[in-house]
């Protein structure tokens, strides 16, 4: 199987801080491989080893020091990677992005069986851009992806975690899935991918390589764009409640909390 | 794409199993109506994909939420949600109607199916709204918190239809009135040629109930590291149950494997809004907040009084929660109390 995982280079978003007038600070936060793509590499992997003779190609879309998280995956068992790169790329909704890696995909590395993607990404968290690069790619998608639980070069069997349960659930190759946080961890990379990964060679295309003209890609290409940014307004803390035991702690809760009618007898 | 011959807001609804209209449905179509005041009222449509079983009460429920058109597409190849199918059926409702605005839930099927349409409409799709307004040049502003809720943008859209998923739960839900008159247009369902790659085998309802419980439920107890062991989370379940709520998870709870993912409250798990959060050992991490500060009273349980969760709590109780806990459901059980309706 050819099988292709896309990630993306996230900003650590648990270490945000912010200017007196409220904008964020962007310079010196930390990047990280995007918490969702890790499973999507591991899942591929996982994949990849069921069905031997495959390989597996990582891809993103991002400025040249998004080539760590490619390295990551090679060192992680992906056997090579291109960076699609172009400052045009600058300012792309999801849309955009999608267009942007789908051709891509169709242009650098051909026919493949299976896309795997991460559900969302930490920084946008739309959780559109697998979807939409299936519906460019005009094949089939499994959203919610827990686990796949089976696959050949023609059919892939996973578990999607959807509100009323587990359901299984069979797609034609090729086709694209999007991993949520799975049951099993992403794996370490071993030393030996380590000195792989800082070997290889990462080919970076830009805008004209993929084939792509400037209306459909950054700025210009996307439908939508932020018109305001702001800082959430801060959830007022209360009152904190203190008492000599468990029990009269207890009690002045729920006194308080029949007051405010959010329990009634 | 001529804009201006887009006109009018449209809603895709979702249906539960039990044959009824799902909440964000509801509040889907509140937001339509106000939306539509605020465009000199356009026309609230609904578009209600279904198989060939009776949609009375859904229809019912439609106009009682104060639409005032159903595009009604029945057909059994639509018996079962597939992103292909309803992805197609949307699609030519919409080229043909041309609706201005089109407004999704944010369930697991919004989010597989809108950006699906939208690339094939090439147009602009936001996700996970929690606010929706007409701004002073008549588009849609679409809000929604970004960067793991530390930052909330306003996106606007350049092309047609300005499509959004909104997030469930956030919105009001709109009073039901018997008085509309809803006019029901049937669609003629043509799926010859289209493609169906997926095939649904099983459905494991029970396997993870909790995933249901977790985002539906008014009153939820959750448990952090603080718990130590998975045997501890039973305390919270007494308490759950004891308020008729469920049981939630911060991911260091997760992570131990105390408790399934499907549990996880936070950025990486659910989003949950309940009346009632009890976060019980949980220090209070942003991506923990992200997922529940939008609840609307919250009541910390923690021993450590710098704790950050603190900070957001309505009432935060200073103390050990093995002690606590205990009491409180011992109380709640003298008192029978329950959750306001
Ligand atoms: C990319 C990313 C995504 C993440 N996503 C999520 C997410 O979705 N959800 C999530 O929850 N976290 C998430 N996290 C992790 C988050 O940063 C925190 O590590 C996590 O929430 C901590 O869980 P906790 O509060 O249970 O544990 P801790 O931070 O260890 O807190 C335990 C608390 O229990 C209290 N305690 C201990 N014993 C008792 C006792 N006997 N009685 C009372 N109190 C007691 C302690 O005082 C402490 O405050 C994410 C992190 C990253 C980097």
């Amino acid at each position: 199987m050819k099988i292709v995982v896309c990630v993306k280079q996230v900003p650590d978003t648990s270490d945000i801080k912010w200017t007196e007038n409220n904008t964020m600070v962007r310079d010196g936060v930390e990047s990280i491989v995007n918490p969702f793509d890790e499973y999507a590499i591991e899942t591929a992997l996982r994949v990849k080893e069921a069905n031997p003779g495959s390989t597996l190609t990582a891809v993103t879309m991002g400025p040249p020091q998004a080539k760590d998280v490619l390295k990551k995956a090679i060192a992680m068992g992906a056997d090579d990677a291109i960076l699609i790169s172009d400052k045009k790329f600058a300012g792309s909704d999801t849309q955009a992005t999608s267009r942007t890696l789908a051709k891509a995909i169709k242009e650098k590395i051909g026919d493949f069986d299976l896309i795997v993607c991460g559900q969302f990404a930490i920084d946008g968290d739309t959780a559109q851009t697998g979807p939409s690069i299936a519906k460019h790619l005009d094949i089939p998608q499994i959203t919610y992806t827990k686990e796949v639980v089976n696959s050949s070069d023609s059919t892939l069997v996973a578990k999607r975690e959807i509100e009323e349960g587990m359901q299984t659930i069979e797609m034609q190759l090729p086709g694209l899935i999007c991993m949520v946080k799975c049951d099993y961890e992403p794996r370490r990379a071993p030393i030996k991918g380590v000195m792989k990964a800082n070997r290889t060679e990462i080919p970076e295309f830009n805008m004209e390589e993929i084939g792509l003209e400037p209306e459909q890609v950054g700025i210009k290409g996307s439908p939508t764009y932020v018109s305001k940014a702001f800082r959430p307004p801060i959830r007022e803390g209360g009152e904190k409640i203190t008492a000599d035991s468990p029990k009269e702690l207890a009690e002045i809760l729920l006194s308080k909390l029949k007051e405010t009618k959010v329990l009634v007898s | 794409m001529d804009i201006n011959s887009y006109k009018g807001i449209c809603v895709v609804a979702e249906a539960t199993s039990a044959n009824k209209l799902t909440g964000v449905t509801w509040e889907l179509i509140g937001a339509a109506k106000q939306l539509s005041e605020q465009l000199n009222g356009e026309e609230i449509s609904v578009i209600l994909i279904s198989g060939n079983n009776d949609v009375n009460p859904l229809l019912k429920e439609i106009s009682e939420a104060g639409a005032q058109k159903c595009y009604l597409a029945q057909d059994d190849k639509l018996a079962a949600y597939s992103t292909e199918y309803y992805a197609k059926i949307i699609c030519d409702i919409v080229n043909a109607k041309k609706p201005s605005i089109m407004l999704f839930g944010a369930s697991t099927t919004g989010r597989d199916l809108a950006p699906r349409i939208s690339s094939e409409l090439n147009t602009g799709l936001t996700a996970d709204c929690t606010e929706l307004g007409i701004n002073e040049k008549g588009l849609l502003a679409a809000t929604r918190p970004t960067f793991g809720g530390n930052l909330m943008a306003t996106i606007l859209c350049k092309s047609r239809p300005q499509m959004a998923t909104v997030r469930p739960k956030v919105l009001a839900r709109p009073e039901a009135h018997s008085s509309n008159n809803l006019e029901i247009e049937k669609i003629n369902v043509k799926l010859d040629g289209v493609p169906l790659r997926t095939k649904i085998l099983e459905l494991a309802k029970s396997l993870s109930t909790a995933c249901v419980t977790i985002e539906a439920a008014e009153i939820n107890v959750s448990g952090g590291r603080g718990m130590k062991t998975a045997e501890n989370f039973k305390i919270l379940e007494d308490l759950a149950q004891a308020l008729g709520g469920a049981v939630g998870a911060s991911r260091a709870a997760v992570d131990a494997g105390w408790r399934g993912h499907c549990d996880q409250v936070g950025q990486t798990g659910k989003t949950v809004t309940p009346k009632l959060y009890i976060a019980c050992g949980i220090s209070g991490a942003i991506q923990h907040l992200a997922g529940m500060n939008a609840s609307e009273t919250i009541v910390a349980i923690n021993k450590d009084p710098d704790a950050a969760i603190f900070d957001i709590a309505t009432y935060g109780l200073v103390g050990d929660l093995f002690e606590v806990v205990p009491a409180l459901t011992e109380a709640i059980k003298k008192e029978q109390l329950t959750a306001a309706i």
